[in-house]
């Protein structure tokens, strides 16, 4: 890989809190364009990693680069070229959804926030509710908003710290769906989760996260060769209740 | 590093809009800083004042500027609240990993705080004047006053900001607001403090928002205001200090976090 094809580049990262060792020596490669997925239980360490990624936490030791540039030395640059859309889904519930991205705009300088931020109410079907305050969204609405916020400043590397937490299925289809088109367009997503099945729709490199190094990573076809092969049982296969769900929901909404 | 420097101006204006909103929409603000100050003036002045011997004639010039502060203390615990919520919701973290200068979230905030009491003030010596308040005091004067008020105000919105950086729940955050409300009236805001009894005056006497008032009651009727403005300022300025390198230390904390 030449050094272009390499958004993240972490070897040997540690950050502890006090006495609390949370990262003892992670390392990996995400590749440009591509879905990374870095997988843990709670309290892995995996926003510890975001935050190190993002400049907001500065590591004991390693070295991290984001996009060629040096987490400790360029963060100016890194910040230039990364978004973060954080654990708690960052949006500003007192402004309106429109407020919300045209302030976003104004922070990244960009000429013609207010069209910005028709553009993305538009791709995120947010029009209808641009102009209420988003105290009144959905937590579903509330995440697609946070995210068109992450995407104001067309970053080639975007952050999504456990994105789909707390949503109902359908709207995590939804972000699942936005997740899809931003990879292709090119955009480096770095996601963060604690669900399996996310990994499995999303993912192309996996990496897992637990007591702060990562155990295994690569694709998902890799990981399968890793442990015995899948055995075969004859079972009646059940729908699951989330498959039900969605079943219901979907004629509910054919109609 | 020259980008953020050349945006930095643009940037607060944005962050400023942004808490300025804020207010605007927050019913309880606007009556907590403005409504209740404006009651409490026509309360004292109406209801109470044919009683008081202020040694004045106008009780309104009298109590004006014990007014002003409290209008200015009333407002300090919507400051904590608000760095409260963008710290809890992760909209600084949302602000500190774009390229923006790190502070401009916090100095949003700080403005916000010394433009929306600009305002409310503007207000309160309106209703004031149609009260009967009258000032034959000049521009420079008005502009010490101006000053002073804007010195108060900054030091305790530095004050507000350690609550509202480092507490662990809405409630603690806005709990720094009570010991701040109470300050004016242990003082000779509304009277004055030969009345009351030697403890009580000692602290009233001592305090620093009874030199506050002093000078600027001072300034506004246009008497000479002695060292009386050395020790507001000193009061008001060591303090300011003070917070300032609390409020810095506990908003570097939570960067490290």
């Amino acid at each position: 890989m030449t050094q272009n094809e390499i958004a993240i580049s972490v070897k040997g990262l540690k950050k502890s809190y006090k006495n609390v060792r949370v990262l003892t020596g992670v390392d990996f490669e995400v590749r440009t364009g591509s879905i990374f997925a870095l997988l843990g239980s709670n309290g892995a360490g995996k926003t510890t990693i975001v935050k190190v990624l993002a400049t907001l936490l500065k590591q004991d030791s390693g070295d991290v680069t984001v996009n060629g540039f040096d987490v400790l030395s360029k963060p100016e640059n890194v910040r230039q070229s990364i978004s973060l859309t954080g654990q708690s889904a960052a949006v500003d519930e007192v402004l309106t959804g429109r407020e919300n991205l045209i302030m976003i705009a104004r922070l990244w300088h960009l000429k013609h926030p207010p069209q910005v931020a028709d553009d993305l109410l538009k791709r995120f079907g947010l029009t209808d509710a641009a102009d209420r305050r988003a105290s009144t969204y959905s937590g579903g609405m509330r995440r697609r908003l946070d995210i068109a916020m992450s995407l104001v400043g067309r970053s080639p590397l975007i952050f999504l710290d456990e994105p789909t937490t707390g949503l109902d299925p359908e709207a995590r289809i939804e972000v699942w769906k936005i997740i899809k088109e931003l990879a292709g367009s090119g955009t480096t997503v770095f996601l963060t989760t604690q669900y399996l099945e996310e990994v499995e729709q999303l993912a192309d490199r996996i990496a897992i996260l637990h007591k702060g190094e990562i155990i295994v990573s690569g694709t998902l076809a890799e990981l399968k060769k890793l442990f015995p092969p899948a055995q075969v049982e004859y079972i009646e296969k059940q729908p699951t209740l989330e498959e039900i769900f969605l079943a219901i929901i979907g004629k509910k909404k054919e109609k | 590093m020259e980008t953020t420097k050349n945006y930095f101006f643009s940037d607060m204006a944005v962050m400023l809009g942004r808490s300025m909103r804020h207010i605007l929409r927050s019913m309880d603000t606007i009556i907590t800083v403005t409504i209740m100050p404006i009651a409490l003036m026509l309360l004292f002045v109406y209801v109470l004042g044919g009683a008081i011997q202020s040694g004045t004639d106008n009780y309104v010039n009298y109590l004006l500027p014990g007014i002003l502060l409290i209008a200015v203390a009333n407002s300090v615990g919507y400051v904590s609240f608000r760095l409260f919520s963008d710290v809890q919701r992760g909209i600084f973290e949302r602000f500190h990993s774009m390229p923006i200068a790190r502070s401009a979230a916090l100095w949003g905030h700080v403005l916000t705080s010394l433009l929306s009491n600009v305002i409310s003030i503007a207000v309160i010596i309106l209703v004031a004047l149609i009260m009967g308040f009258r000032s034959p005091a000049g521009v420079l004067s008005w502009l010490s006053v101006a000053g002073i008020l804007a010195l108060f105000t900054l030091t305790l919105t530095w004050i507000a900001a350690i609550a509202g950086l480092s507490a662990s729940s809405v409630d603690g955050a806005s709990a720094i607001a009570y010991p701040i409300h109470f300050l004016p009236l242990i003082s000779s805001a509304f009277v004055p403090t030969r009345s009351m009894p030697s403890g009580v005056r000692a602290f009233a006497e001592n305090q620093p928002v009874t030199s506050i008032v002093e000078t600027i009651r001072a300034l506004l009727a246009n008497q000479p205001v002695g060292s009386k403005i050395w020790v507001a300022i000193a009061w008001c300025a060591g303090i300011m200090l003070v917070a300032y390198f609390f409020a810095m230390r506990a908003y570097k904390k939570r960067e490290a976090r």
